[in-house]
């Protein structure tokens, strides 16, 4: 047997071929690759925290259609002090763990400009302690109440869609004086259907109204019929913020205990969206009331600037995809993805922003933003910015279903969702 | 040179070849080693309970969660320093661990992963209903402040990525030596031996019980310390992480570094956090690609990545 070691070094070029070429392997590998920082005519570069994978996916793949869609526009357009735009998607499994392995993925390695898109809390909350280490703005797409409860950091910032505790407090007004003033609500029993809890109730109570029963479903819960005879007979309105896979069986499960004679129903379209209405078992919905973010169903009386945005993210008029009339879209939330790119671009020309040195000019530039008028810009409606707390405020839309569809019947005032701010961003330092 | 100091030469050039990288590595890569050596540590605590002590918990993200929360309520609600937020979420795990090691013990096989997967499943479900305190599954942002580190007078700050990383490895190397003590000890050859024959050591008048409740014990609280570090270190805390998915991570990295080695939890979980990372890139099948290198890699490898190096090359590593 020939021993190729050598005397001396003890690597044959066998060898160290071998350890060069596994060297060059790992180095060619993505993980490894080095990005060349942005120069000035170079494009700016947005990292996208997208839910491709995960409970969140349905969503992602809307959120990403519309950020494409936006960025073409705006690249078409001359782009951002004459630069284009550069979309950099990385998966965040709908999970808080991942998600904030993406950001560090997209600050030190892709070197993005700054980094947008997530809608989930979770993650949005997970991401927020690294996003303040390394100093990188946030911009969110989310509702969460997060960023508006002045708990993260100056870097997070939610400018393009309103958050629940607006939402909940613009709808209250409308229930109490047209459906009924006794309320009960049914919610999941964990921090997305305690919030619509703590928050709803206050708002209707404002209103002369009060909720008369708060039936809590554990997450784990497949079936409802043993909560649904808790509902008080004085009910008026049942409030419904279910959402996840069950919320077929919750809805169907509610039509076969109340057949035709229940109370008034109103819901939150997050437990139905990207679910097509004519869907098997949810007939007992005709009739019922939805909050929705914007409308998914084209409306008669929409504006040329709300037709041109359905238009150019590919929306049908029943709210599904131009390509394929069953891919129903998450039209409540997705047009946030719009908004806050132009909100972006709007920032980035304001502050003259250059590159990452600028990035605290670019979050004050935001800060200093207040009215965005309803338009091309922003299709779901006017717009009111609070910079202290970093939440944009907005109008909500009331829809009732008829023959299926959503038609919208009432649109909120921002007015009606303000409330007073709990925290000051601007007040911390960058 | 004696199987032993081989094996304290190894994981000591381990130790050290880590706390080069942190000068070497790119920026992004050196991030990702700060989460990897502390869920590396999380492994370890789940391996002294599966791979040396035979007992397949599907409930280790209770230990794990514990830690989290223990540390992330007291620094969030109380305002506690990092040390005593670390402790008190040490003491969760380890506290948990006593209750339901008494509890879950009185059982084994397929009904030992039920009872720990149900009192996994029931801290879980609080995290969520208690959202006033935890902020259930959205979970909660620790505060700057919480995270400074008073150590020999001279302040740190956890958001340092240098800091971080050190902590990080110091965590991983008090728990890998510790650890390798542990299993070399009669403690952790009683462990193994009721693991391959837990009647011949009852017969042999060991207290079987005792010493399960002892390796379950000393799992959790490595996985506690794991889940504290974690909150402090990178200044989350939320319910994800009680979730089944983080009972079945810690077994998966097991399997894949090697049940029953010292090094395997921390091979495993590098393996696989760069087996998303890099496919991820590609793919967004990348579960799929993940999935498939991990039946490979169980078919020709079934002792795991230093199952097989101990195997083939390396007898005395432990």
């Amino acid at each position: 047997m020939v021993d190729h070691r050598k005397a001396g070094g003890g690597i044959t070029r066998r060898i160290a071929l071998k350890t060069f070429g596994a060297a060059a392997g790992v180095a060619a590998a993505p993980g490894f690759v080095r990005y060349a920082q942005t120069q000035s005519s170079a494009p700016i570069k947005i990292g996208f925290q997208c839910h491709r994978t995960g409970i969140g996916a349905a969503y992602g793949r809307w959120y990403e259609r519309v950020t494409n869609a936006t960025v073409k526009l705006i690249n078409d357009a001359g782009g951002i002090n004459g630069r284009p735009i550069e979309i950099v998607t990385e998966d965040d499994g709908t999970d808080p763990k991942r998600g904030s392995e993406v950001i560090e993925k997209f600050a030190n390695q892709h070197k993005v400009d700054l980094i947008y898109g997530t809608l989930f809390s979770h993650v949005v909350v997970g991401s927020a302690p690294i996003v303040g280490e390394l100093k990188i703005p946030y911009y969110v797409v989310s509702e969460g109440y997060h960023v508006a409860s002045g708990k993260l950091n100056r870097y997070c910032i939610q400018p393009g869609i309103t958050d629940v505790k607006a939402q909940v407090r613009s709808v209250a007004p409308w229930i109490a004086q047209n459906l009924g003033k006794k309320v009960t609500l049914i919610f999941p029993d964990y921090a997305f259907g305690h919030d619509h809890r703590d928050f709803f109730e206050p708002a209707i109570r404002s209103q002369g109204g009060e909720v008369v029963a708060k039936i809590a479903i554990p997450p784990t819960e497949t079936s409802f019929t043993r909560y649904i005879p808790q509902i008080p007979r004085e009910t008026d309105v049942i409030y419904h913020v279910m959402v996840g896979p069950s919320v077929l069986t919750f809805v169907k499960e509610l039509g076969e205990f109340f057949g035709s004679s229940g109370p008034q129903l109103f819901g939150f379209i997050d437990s139905l969206e990207s679910v097509a209405l004519d869907s098997p078992g949810l007939e007992f919905l005709e009739g019922s009331h939805f909050w929705e973010g914007m409308p998914r169903y084209a409306q008669p009386d929409q504006p040329d600037y709300v037709t041109f945005y359905r238009e150019a993210v590919g929306l049908d008029e029943n709210g599904a995809s131009t390509d394929d009339s069953r891919d129903v879209s998450a039209a409540a939330h997705m047009f946030g993805c719009w908004e806050t790119l132009y909100v972006i671009k709007a920032a980035m020309e304001a502050s003259g922003y250059r590159g990452p040195e600028d990035r605290a000019k670019l979050i004050e530039a935001t800060e200093a933003m207040t009215d965005m008028e309803a338009g091309r810009e922003h299709p779901q409606g006017r717009k009111l910015f609070n910079g202290k707390i970093h939440q944009v405020f907005g109008e909500q839309y009331i829809s009732q279903v008829k023959s299926g569809k959503l038609e919208v019947v009432h649109r909120t005032s921002i007015e009606d969702g303000l409330y007073e701010p709990e925290g000051d961003y601007t007040a911390m330092p960058f | 040179m004696t199987p032993g100091t081989k094996a304290l030469w190894v994981h000591l050039c381990l130790v050290v070849l880590l706390f080069a990288l942190n000068f070497l590595l790119p920026e992004y890569h050196r991030g990702i080693l700060s989460r990897v050596m502390v869920l590396s540590v999380f492994a370890m605590g789940y391996n002294l309970a599966f791979g040396y002590a035979g007992m397949l918990s599907l409930g280790h993200a209770m230990f794990f969660a514990a830690g989290l929360y223990g540390a992330g309520l007291t620094a969030y609600h109380l305002g506690w320093s990092v040390w005593p937020a670390f402790g008190a979420g040490f003491a969760a795990g380890t506290i948990l661990a006593v209750i339901a090691g008494i509890l879950a013990l009185r059982t084994k096989g397929v009904a030992f992963m039920i009872v720990t997967l149900m009192f996994a499943q029931t801290f879980y479900l609080a995290t969520l209903y208690f959202t006033t305190y935890t902020r259930g599954e959205e979970g909660l942002v620790l505060p700057q402040s919480a995270r400074a580190l008073s150590l020999f007078g001279i302040s740190f700050s956890l958001t340092d990525p240098t800091v971080r990383y050190m902590l990080a490895l110091v965590l991983l190397a008090l728990v890998l030596f510790a650890l390798l003590l542990l299993v070399r000890s009669s403690f952790g050859r009683a462990l193994v031996a009721i693991r391959e024959n837990e009647e011949r050591m009852r017969m042999l008048g060991y207290d079987v019980f005792a010493n399960k409740l002892s390796a379950l014990i000393v799992s959790a609280a490595v996985c506690a310390s794991a889940g504290a570090a974690y909150a402090l270190l990178f200044g989350y805390a939320g319910s994800g992480f009680a979730s089944i998915q983080y009972s079945i991570l810690p077994l998966l990295w097991v399997l894949l570094g090697g049940a029953a080695t010292t090094l395997g939890p921390i091979f495993g979980t590098l393996f696989m956090f760069y087996a998303v990372d890099i496919t991820s890139s590609y793919t967004d099948a990348y579960m799929v690609v993940v999935g498939l290198a991990l039946i490979l890699l169980i078919l020709y490898f079934p002792k795991g990545i230093a199952g097989a190096i101990r195997e083939r090359w390396l007898p005395w590593l432990p």
